[in-house]
């Protein structure tokens, strides 16, 4: 730490933060001025490497990402000029960024607004397969690496190099636009890339070996809460996500293991994040235009109210879960809406609901149902349900609990 | 612009019920109706229907000898039945041709882009 020069000097860790933060806004404005990723991703690259070498010597510009986006963007033209196919290409960016005094030159490459808006409905369109729009996303818009990416859905970097080369020459070929869908489009549109967030989020919660995933996700659903304010179902995500969030540390034990929503020390659930994602639920349910995002964060923001498990208001959660069963009528949520049930009226009336269920091969169906027979005293067909549960658990953590009877040792 | 190839897979076997005449001429002035439409949008490029795949022939050549073979270069269940070759902005414009074609035949649409610009 030099405390001599007007610009403080970042270390390492610092400056890998600004990469996290700033990459993705680097990379949307140079795709829009040059309409290539990999030229936008190379030179976003190359100008980190220059501020990694530089910043910690000279302290930071006034304007990090300003400064990487401009850098980048000399970079990129400079290595297009001794290219011949950068000179078409070059001649090219003339026709995407009309309005520019020297053609050849994209003055205008500061970040718009809705750069990072354009570049996540490229990477989320339904044109390409949802392993593709999640691993873009993160690379593209999380500044991760291929090697992260990879790591953080259990294939080889290869593996997930070769899907990335892939879909970016997808996006090309097929000339997959870069722009924010009309409003017509947009309800159709959206619900990729709201997945695509809530995908990464949740994969974040099934692998605490990359528990960067989390924050990385609720980054995303608040930049397109930041750019689309009248999207109900963007605050009902980010709402979800961070009421989530506020028990995080709280659901596994220091050994990995599951902790039961019931069983949580819900002092240690995060009150900040929960008043966040209270305040923005209220002013959804103000706004009445329900969604799957909104009814999911506003059954958490019930259970985020509940100073002890006991205190659960259970027919609110349990109306909610009907709410939510109209407008995603799936059998999960119906398992969900049966277990609610089931607090309210006994467990009798809950198993009635989901052994009407065609959930055979969802580990928490049989979870669901063996906790259900262990209350009803029906414990040989509880043993049972716990066995066919953990066998076919996606995660060591949530195979061991069932393999415990859902009783994790303390 | 960029070209596309919307084609119609058939798959044997598939075909449903045999229309009406009524039927086809309906089929037929839609289909006469999105053509129109494509034309006036400047998306048209070429287009239409083929016959059943059993009146193909493939040539090879072979050793310096040019080998014609009678029947499809693949035997198999699916075939392609027709297709369009339409001019679009993008992936998206494409893809709405491609809907309304769809819409109208009752069959899925494959939609794939050409390699070289026009006049490239």
């Amino acid at each position: 730490m030099g405390g001599t020069g007007a610009a403080p000097r970042p270390g390492e860790a610092e400056v890998g933060r600004i990469f996290r933060e700033e990459s993705g806004r680097s990379v949307a404005a140079l795709i829009r001025v040059f309409g290539d990723i990999d030229v936008a991703e190379d030179a976003v690259q190359e100008a980190f490497a220059i501020a990694a070498s530089k910043w910690p010597g000279d302290g930071l510009p006034p304007n990090p990402g300003g400064w990487i986006t401009t850098t980048a963007r000399n970079r990129a033209i400079d290595r297009l000029r001794r290219e011949s196919r950068g000179r078409e290409l070059l001649s090219e960016v003339a026709v995407l960024s009309p309005g520019t005094s020297d053609p050849r030159i994209p003055e205008e490459a500061g970040p718009v607004e809705d750069d990072r808006l354009r570049l996540i409905f490229t990477c989320c369109h339904p044109a390409l397969s949802t392993d593709a729009q999640v691993a873009l996303t993160l690379r593209l818009l999380g500044g991760l690496s291929t090697g992260e990416v990879a790591r953080s859905f259990l294939v080889t970097e290869q593996t997930m190099a070769v899907r990335l080369v892939r879909a970016k020459r997808k996006i090309k070929a097929a000339r997959i636009p870069y722009r924010v869908p009309g409003d017509h489009e947009l309800p159709g549109r959206l619900r990729p890339v709201l997945a695509v967030v809530y995908l990464i989020y949740t994969a974040g919660l099934a692998s605490p070996a990359e528990p960067g995933l989390c924050p990385e996700a609720i980054r995303l659903a608040r930049i397109l809460a930041a750019l689309m304010p009248d999207e109900p179902e963007v605050a009902g995500l980010l709402a979800l996500l961070l009421l989530t969030e506020s028990r995080r540390a709280s659901r596994t034990r220091p050994d990995g293991s599951l902790v039961l929503l019931a069983e949580q020390d819900r002092r240690r659930w995060d009150r900040a994040l929960i008043e966040e994602g209270q305040a923005i639920v209220r002013r959804c349910l103000h706004r009445n235009q329900p969604g799957a995002y909104q009814i999911q964060a506003a059954i958490n923001a019930v259970h985020a109210d509940a100073a002890t498990a006991a205190q659960t208001d259970w027919p609110q959660i349990a109306a909610l879960y009907d709410q939510l069963l109209t407008v995603a009528p799936t059998p999960v949520v119906a398992l969900n809406r049966a277990i609610a049930i089931g607090e309210v009226q006994g467990p009798a009336a809950a198993l009635t609901l989901a052994d009407e269920l065609d959930l055979d091969n969802y580990h928490l169906f049989h979870a669901t149902r063996a906790d259900l027979l262990h209350r009803l005293g029906r414990h040989s067909e509880a043993t049972a349900a716990y066995q066919r549960a953990a066998g076919m658990a996606p995660t060591p953590a949530e195979r061991d609990f069932l393999r415990l009877g859902g009783r994790a040792s303390r | 612009m960029t070209q596309y190839l919307l084609s119609v897979h058939s798959v044997d076997g598939q075909a449903g019920e045999p229309m009406t005449g009524e039927q086809m001429r309906q089929s037929y002035q839609q289909v006469m109706a999105l053509q129109a439409e494509m034309k006036s949008a400047g998306a048209w490029v070429f287009g239409g229907r083929l016959h059943e795949p059993g009146t193909a022939t493939v040539v090879r050549m072979s050793g310096g000898e040019m080998l014609t073979t009678d029947g499809p270069f693949a035997e198999s269940r699916e075939h392609l039945g027709g297709f369009y070759i339409v001019a679009a902005e993008d992936l998206d414009a494409a893809l709405g041709w491609a809907s309304k074609t769809s819409a109208i035949i009752g069959a899925p649409i494959e939609v794939r882009p050409f390699q070289d610009e026009p006049g490239a």
